[in-house]
C-alpha cells in the first residue's frame, strides 16, 4: 500500500478545493465499483453491491480534504497574508513551506516576535513565495495552499502530510479492493470539507440515507514523551472508538467491531478521544438519526507536516473492515 | 432592472427602525409580508417565522424542463438584548442575543418590547468614578436597563439600541443594517425578477443566534442554488502609522463583497467566479470579501438535504453589531445589480461540471 499512500499524501487538496485528490482517487476506484458519482459539494460517492437478506446499507466515510491556509491579502511588496483552513497550529507554522493548489510553492516566516516563548499568532504569519511586489505575486485573494512535506517511509513507520486522512482513504481503497463477497449495500464515501466541520459527510449522508455508519479516520496517541495520557499507541492495531468530543459511537456498533476483530484476530485498542470529532458524528445525526461507529488509525503529530502511523495498524484496519464487511450484521 | 430610489430608501428606513431581535421578527415580517404578498405567487410563514416568498420562472427553459430553482435569504433578525428579571425600580437585568461587544453597551438608549418603550443602559457620570472604575470592562451581570421608575416590561421582552435611521447625501447611519438592508434587497429583486429561474427568497429569521431560520428554509425549499444576501463589516479605516491594512475584511465604496470563504462556509467556487465575471462583463465594482471568520445564512443552506451549491454576498459596512452602522447607497445600489444582473445570466450550465 505504500505507493498509494505515497501519491495519496502528496497531492494537495485542502477543504473545499478538493477536486486533485477526488481525481487521484476516481482514478483507483473507478474500475472496483458499481455506480459513482459526485455530489454538490464534491464527495466522492462510490457504491458496490446490492442489499441481499440480512444486508444493510453501509455508508464508509474517509475524508479526503486536508487542513490548508487561504491567501487573504497580497500586499505592496508581494508578501501573503493568510487565514487557517481547519486545525491549524502556529507552532507549526514559522519554517514550513507551502504548496499553492495551482502549483506555486511558498515559506512562512513571521513578523518580528518580540517575545520568543510564545508561538506567532496567524495574523504573525505570512507566506514569501519570492515575488517583488504585489502585481509580481502568482497568489491571489482567495488562492489555498497546502502544507509541502515529502512522504518519508521509516519502514515500520510512515511519516506524511496529510495522513489526516489520507491514511483512511487508502484504507478504503484497498479495502474495495479487497472485498469480494458482502451481503450489503455498500458506499465507499470519500467525503469533502471534513477539518471545517464535517460538512462533506452530512451531505453525503442524507443523500445516501444509510443503516448503518462507519468513519475511518486518524485518531491521537499517547504514546510520545510527556504527551496527554490516552490509552491508544502506534502499533498494537487499529482503534475502535468509543466517544471523541462530538460522537457516542453506537455501544452495539462498537461491540460489533471489537467481537470482529477478536474473532478474526486481529489486533485493535479501545479508543476514548476527548478533544475532536470525526464524520461519525455527521452520519449519526442525519435525517432520523443512524447507528455509527469510527475506526481510527492511530496517528502522532495530527494537524502538522509530519503526521505518523504504524504500517501494520494500516493493513490490520483493512483486515478488520474486510471482515465487518463480508458477513451479515445483527446490531 | 430595479433601482434605488426614495421609496426604497423609506422602506430600508422602515425596516432598519423596526425591532425584531432574534426569536421575535414580528415587527419586520409584517413589513415583509405587506410589500412581497403582491409580487409574489406564493408566501408562506413557516413554524419559526421564516417569510418563504416564491415568484415562478416567466420562461420555461427549451425541452420544457424546470426552471433552476434559486434560493435568496436576507436575515430579518437583528442582535439586541433580552430581559431577564426585574431588581425593582424599573430596573432589568438582561442579557446579550447574537454577538454583541460588552464594553460598547454602557449609555446607550434602548427600546424595550414591542411597544418601542425607552431606556438605558446606564452609565455613572464620570464625576462619580475612580480612574480604576474607568480603566474596567463593566461586566453583564453589573449592567441594567433602566426603563425609569414605574417603568414595567415582563422578562422575555427583547430591547434593540434605539438609533434611529438617518441619511446624509449617500451616506446611511442606522441600526441593524444587519441585515434589513439585505431584506430590502431581496424585496426589490422581487419587484424585477429574472425571468428564467424561479425565485425562492427566504427572509430569514434567527440568523444572529446560529442561522436557524435559514437551516429550515432550506430544507423546505429544496433549491438547485444558495444564496445569502447579508452585510459584512469593514474594517477600513486608515492606518494611522502609514502602514498597509492586511486585515481590512471590505471596503466601504468598493461594491459589493463576494464571499470565498467565511467561518460558515467554503463558498462554491463555481458560483464564485460566476458572479465575480458578472460584475466585470456589466462593470459593476466589486470585491471579495477577505477570507476569514463570521458566518451568514449560506452555512446553513450549503448543508442543507444532499447539498446546495451556495454563495453569500454583502453590501460591506462599518461598525457591524454595534448602536450605528455607517454604509454607503452606491454600494447598496451596486450590490442590488450585480445581483439581478448574475440571476439573469444563471443557467443550469455554471453547474453543471462538479464543484471545482
Amino acid at each position: 500500500m505504500k505507493p498509494l499512500i505515497q501519491k495519496l499524501t502528496e497531492t494537495f487538496s485542502p477543504s473545499g478545493y478538493e477536486n486533485a485528490i477526488r481525481a487521484v482517487i476516481r482514478a483507483e476506484i473507478e474500475p472496483l465499483v458499481d455506480e459513482l458519482r459526485v455530489d454538490a459539494l464534491g464527495n466522492l460517492i462510490a457504491r458496490k453491491g446490492t442489499k441481499t437478506a440480512g444486508g444493510k446499507r453501509i455508508m464508509l466515510a474517509a475524508h479526503m480534504d486536508e487542513i490548508g491556509l487561504m491567501a487573504t491579502h497580497i500586499d505592496e511588496n508581494g508578501f501573503i497574508r493568510f487565514t487557517g483552513i481547519g486545525g491549524i497550529r502556529p507552532t507549526a507554522l514559522n519554517g514550513s513551506r507551502v504548496r499553492f493548489v495551482s502549483g506555486v510553492p511558498g515559506v512562512i516566516g513571521t513578523d518580528r516576535i518580540t517575545d520568543p516563548t510564545k508561538a506567532p499568532t496567524l495574523e504573525q504569519c505570512f507566506i514569501d513565495v519570492g515575488a517583488a511586489s504585489r502585481k509580481d505575486c502568482p497568489v491571489k485573494v482567495g488562492d489555498v495552499c497546502g502544507f509541502e512535506r515529502p512522504f518519508l517511509d521509516l519502514k515500520k513507520r510512515l511519516v506524511a502530510k496529510s495522513m489526516d486522512d489520507r491514511i483512511a482513504c487508502a484504507v478504503l481503497i484497498e479495502t474495495l479492493r479487497q472485498v469480494k463477497q458482502s451481503p450489503h449495500e455498500l458506499y465507499f464515501v470519500f467525503t469533502t470539507q471534513e477539518e471545517v466541520g464535517v460538512r462533506g459527510a452530512s451531505t453525503s449522508a442524507f443523500g445516501i440515507d444509510p443503516d448503518l455508519g462507519l468513519a475511518v479516520d486518524v485518531t491521537a496517541t499517547g504514546d510520545t514523551p510527556r504527551c496527554l495520557k490516552m490509552e491508544v499507541a502506534l502499533g498494537k492495531g487499529p482503534a475502535v472508538k468509543v466517544k471523541d468530543a462530538g460522537m457516542l459511537a453506537d455501544p452495539r456498533v462498537v461491540a460489533w467491531m471489537i467481537r470482529s476483530a477478536e474473532k478474526a484476530g486481529i489486533p485493535c485498542q479501545r479508543e476514548v478521544l476527548e478533544g475532536g470529532t470525526t464524520d461519525a458524528r455527521a452520519i449519526q445525526l442525519t435525517r432520523s438519526g443512524v447507528p455509527v461507529g469510527c475506526l481510527s488509525i492511530p496517528c502522532r503529530y495530527v494537524h502538522t507536516p509530519s503526521e505518523m502511523v504504524d504500517h501494520d495498524d494500516v493493513l490490520n484496519a483493512v483486515k478488520l473492515l474486510k471482515a465487518l464487511l463480508s458477513k451479515a450484521v445483527t446490531l | 432592472m430595479p433601482l434605488i430610489g426614495n421609496a426604497q430608501l423609506k422602506l430600508l428606513e422602515r425596516l432598519s427602525n423596526a425591532s425584531a431581535v432574534s426569536g421575535d421578527e414580528g415587527e419586520v415580517r409584517q413589513i415583509v409580508l405587506e410589500a412581497v404578498r403582491p409580487l409574489c405567487d406564493t408566501v408562506k410563514v413557516d413554524a419559526l417565522g421564516n417569510v418563504l416568498a416564491v415568484r415562478q420562472a416567466a420562461t420555461r427553459r427549451p425541452g420544457g424542463k424546470a426552471p433552476l430553482k434559486v434560493m435568496l435569504t436576507a436575515h430579518m433578525d437583528e442582535i439586541g438584548f433580552m430581559l431577564v428579571a426585574e431588581d425593582g425600580e424599573g430596573l432589568y437585568r438582561f442579557e446579550t442575543v447574537g454577538g454583541i461587544d460588552l464594553r460598547q453597551l454602557v449609555g446607550k438608549s434602548v427600546l424595550v418590547g414591542r411597544e418601542h418603550k425607552p431606556g438605558v443602559i446606564g452609565a455613572r457620570p464620570i464625576h462619580l468614578t475612580s480612574p480604576e472604575d474607568r480603566r474596567r470592562t463593566i461586566a453583564l451581570d453589573t449592567l441594567r436597563i433602566d426603563l425609569g421608575t414605574g417603568g414595567k416590561a415582563a422578562p422575555g421582552e427583547r430591547a434593540v439600541f434605539a438609533t434611529r435611521y438617518q441619511r446624509s447625501g449617500d451616506l446611511l447611519f442606522c441600526k441593524a443594517i444587519d441585515d434589513r438592508i439585505g431584506v430590502a434587497t431581496l424585496i426589490e429583486l422581487l419587484k424585477a425578477p429574472p425571468a428564467q429561474i424561479d425565485l425562492l427568497v427566504a427572509f430569514t429569521v434567527q440568523e444572529e443566534n446560529g442561522l436557524r431560520g435559514a437551516k429550515v428554509a432550506a430544507h423546505a425549499l429544496d433549491p438547485d442554488v444558495g444564496i445569502a444576501v447579508d452585510s459584512t463589516p469593514a474594517l477600513d479605516l486608515p492606518a494611522w502609522d502609514g502602514e498597509e491594512n492586511v486585515a481590512y475584511n471590505v471596503h466601504l465604496g468598493q461594491g459589493p463583497a463576494i464571499y470565498i470563504a467565511d467561518g460558515s462556509t467554503l463558498c462554491d467556487p463555481r458560483l464564485v467566479r460566476f458572479f465575480h465575471a458578472t460584475a466585470e462583463a456589466e462593470k459593476i465594482p466589486c470585491q471579495f470579501r477577505q477570507p476569514g471568520g463570521g458566518g451568514t445564512d449560506a452555512g446553513a443552506i450549503h448543508k442543507a438535504r444532499a447539498g446546495i451549491p451556495s454563495l453569500s454576498i454583502s453590501v460591506p459596512h462599518r461598525y457591524g453589531h454595534t448602536a450605528v452602522s455607517l454604509a454607503r447607497l452606491d454600494d447598496w445600489k451596486n450590490t442590488l445589480a450585480l445581483l439581478h444582473a448574475g440571476l439573469q445570466r444563471l443557467t443550469p450550465a455554471v453547474l453543471a461540471g462538479e464543484r471545482r
